[in-house]
């Protein structure tokens, strides 16, 4: 098994190098000259001749690509053309902020995910578990800004005024001001939850089925005691990499719904980047969001392969 | 030399058209059993037909200015008008052509480029499949909307570029799927049989294994429909899809985002659109996985 898991770690290695090479590519080394390519319509000479620099339009491309790869391994990703900032100086905070806004949504989502997709296997077939089978196939299939703007149409507009319907925020950090928090985290958990609460469902089904809960319930367990001590923690085991996978879902997903409620993260700052053609800052998001995905996906291949006994046990 | 494959595909279909086809009816039969497959083809069906013939019922044309900007209701527009002054009504009917277009042709191609490397892959194995499948991890790396928008954000938002970069972000997930399908039709005797007679290696993958792996293409299908439909729409309001003056679905909900509370309709009428299209798409997919492997399907997002 240790094997098995160095050999993805290299995988997941050589694919953040790949994932680099394609970000760079994309936006550095187009054809003709990237300076003019890059500023299109507003270049003026000063602003070419200051673009070329910075990227290092004089080299060859592979010394170009090198240059900026050791460049971003040291977390120097260049200057914002539009703020003027360092790019890691001006992403801190907006990562910071991100983070925060998944880390509400796991701790929220996770165990109400977890709790609804037991109790539905535990009402097997009865109107509670059409219920929610029904709500989370209908959930799974929005997209996620659907689900903010529904939510913003319900709770923002018209007679129920509850939550602003944008994070005007302040000074302070994000969790200063819960009242904004409520409806982004809200979205965040809605697209999240939907293929947990399905995976622990099936999971626990699966579970209680079993010949060591039947002998539980054989030898006088009290039903609560059956459930938290036998089944529930045999049931989470298969459900762990879904949850890991939902959460890298989440390093991307958080775009459009930072978008939709100008919440000060990485995903607004990617689009305020794109509006501003801002190549360095633009690489920088990209590439750590890959990154946050291909390390939180490294994780889940790695969860799976310790949850599978085959695996487990046939490679010591 | 390119245009082969796809003409002896045609052809082919002839004699592997008795075996194939009970399988296939089979499977929409099934699915049609299920109450939710039903809901799901009435959901999309309308929208569709709303899309599709909207332009030729639409009281105005889809950029005259009829009314002051943000009006809830006015004369002839009875859900009022966009941040310009024009009919909200008229650009939601018009808005839904191009988004089923695009979501359509992106969804088609990437099942398409997916199912020949996931065959090509689960047959050949050896270095092709290493190749084909680490390929594919790359591309996995980028979340779907992150690899759009990287590109639009370079070259420049245009409806050919949406289809080829979903499309393409959409072929590691399929061609994974089928090359574990094909993988079990590989084992099977008939398969072995036709190479102990010399059939070429080519007409197997098309002949053979092809119509054994419908079930999980189709699956496949309508789930690349349906998160295609919601990464153009989601594109288009973030103003990366249509650009203005186009009516589409997702760029009205941007134009008219701001305005959510002074004129809800501008954004809720859209948003309905995209909300049920997506909901109808993902019911048939359900049914259709339903009917194929009498299972849950995965839950990749």
């Amino acid at each position: 098994m240790i094997r098995l898991i160095i050999n993805r770690l290299f995988f997941g290695l050589v694919t953040l190098f790949a994932v680099s090479l394609i970000v760079f590519l994309a936006t550095q080394a187009l054809p003709g000259d990237a300076a003019s390519a890059i500023l299109g319509r507003d270049a003026t000479p000063e602003r070419l001749t200051a673009l070329r620099e910075q990227l290092n339009l004089g080299d060859p491309v592979a010394v170009q690509y090198g240059k900026w790869l050791l460049a971003a391994l040291t977390l120097d990703f260049g200057t914002s053309f539009a703020s003027g900032y360092p790019v890691a100086e001006y992403l801190a905070p907006r990562l910071s902020n991100s983070l925060w806004l998944m880390a509400f949504a796991a701790i929220i989502g996770t165990p109400l995910a977890l709790a609804l997709g037991s109790f539905s296997a535990m009402r097997r077939d009865r109107g509670v578990d059409h219920a929610t089978s029904m709500v989370t196939l209908v959930l799974a299939s929005l997209p996620e800004f659907v689900v903010g703007i529904v939510l913003i149409l319900i709770f923002s507009t018209g007679w129920l005024s509850l939550f602003p319907p944008i994070f005007a925020g302040g000074s302070g950090a994000v969790w200063q001001y819960p009242g904004q928090l409520v409806l982004p985290v809200l979205t965040l958990v809605i697209a999240v939850s939907p293929p947990i609460i399905r995976m622990m469902r099936a999971s626990m089904i699966e579970v209680l089925e079993s010949e060591y809960v039947q002998q539980a319930r054989l030898k006088g367990l009290p039903e609560k005691t059956v459930i938290r001590r036998h089944a529930a923690p045999n049931a989470i085991g298969p459900v762990a990499q879904v949850i890991a996978l939902q959460l890298a879902w989440l390093a991307g997903g958080v775009v459009a719904i930072e978008y939709l409620f100008r919440f000060p993260g990485i995903g607004l700052a990617l689009m305020d980047a794109i509006d501003a053609r801002d190549i360095p800052l633009i690489q920088a998001v990209v590439l750590l969001i890959a990154g946050v995905y291909i390390v939180v996906n490294l994780l889940a291949d790695i969860v799976g392969l310790a949850a599978n006994p085959k695996v487990r046990v046939s490679a010591k | 030399m390119s245009a082969a494959p796809v003409k002896s595909e045609s052809a082919a279909t002839g004699p592997a058209e008795p075996a194939a086809k009970p399988r296939r009816a089979g499977l929409f039969r099934t699915a049609w059993g299920f109450g939710r497959t039903k809901v799901g083809v009435v959901l999309t069906a309308a929208i569709v037909l709303i899309a599709l013939f909207g332009p030729y019922i639409s009281p105005h044309t889809d950029t005259a200015l009829v009314a002051e900007p943000y009006v809830t209701s006015a004369d002839g527009s009875p859900f009022g008008t966009d941040y310009l002054g024009r009919d909200v009504f008229s650009r939601f009917l018009y808005g839904g052509q191009i988004l089923l277009l695009l979501a359509a042709s992106a969804a088609l191609f990437g099942t398409l480029a997916g199912t020949v490397l996931g065959i090509v892959a689960g047959y050949r194995r050896g270095w092709l499949d290493e190749l084909i499948m680490r390929t594919n991890d790359i591309l996995l790396a980028f979340p779907q909307l992150i690899a759009a928008l990287l590109i639009m954000s370079i070259i420049g938002p245009q409806a050919w570029l949406i289809v080829v970069i979903i499309g393409v972000t959409h072929m590691p997930r399929v061609a994974r799927v089928i090359r574990e399908a094909t993988l079990r039709i590989v084992e099977q005797d008939f398969v072995k049989s036709a190479e102990a007679i010399g059939v070429p290696r080519w007409k197997i993958m098309v002949r053979e294994i092809l119509p054994n792996v419908t079930s999980p293409l189709l699956v496949e299908l309508g789930l690349r429909l349906t998160y295609s439909i919601g990464i153009v729409a989601v594109l288009g309001f973030l103003g990366m899809g249509l650009q203005p003056p186009d009516a589409d679905w997702g760029l009205m909900i941007n134009e008219n985002r701001l305005a959510i509370t002074v004129q809800p309709w501008a954004v809720a009428l859209p948003v309905a659109a995209v909300a049920v299209l997506t909901i109808g798409a993902n019911l048939i997919t359900d049914g259709l996985s339903r009917a194929s492997i009498g299972i849950d399907r995965g839950v990749e997002k």
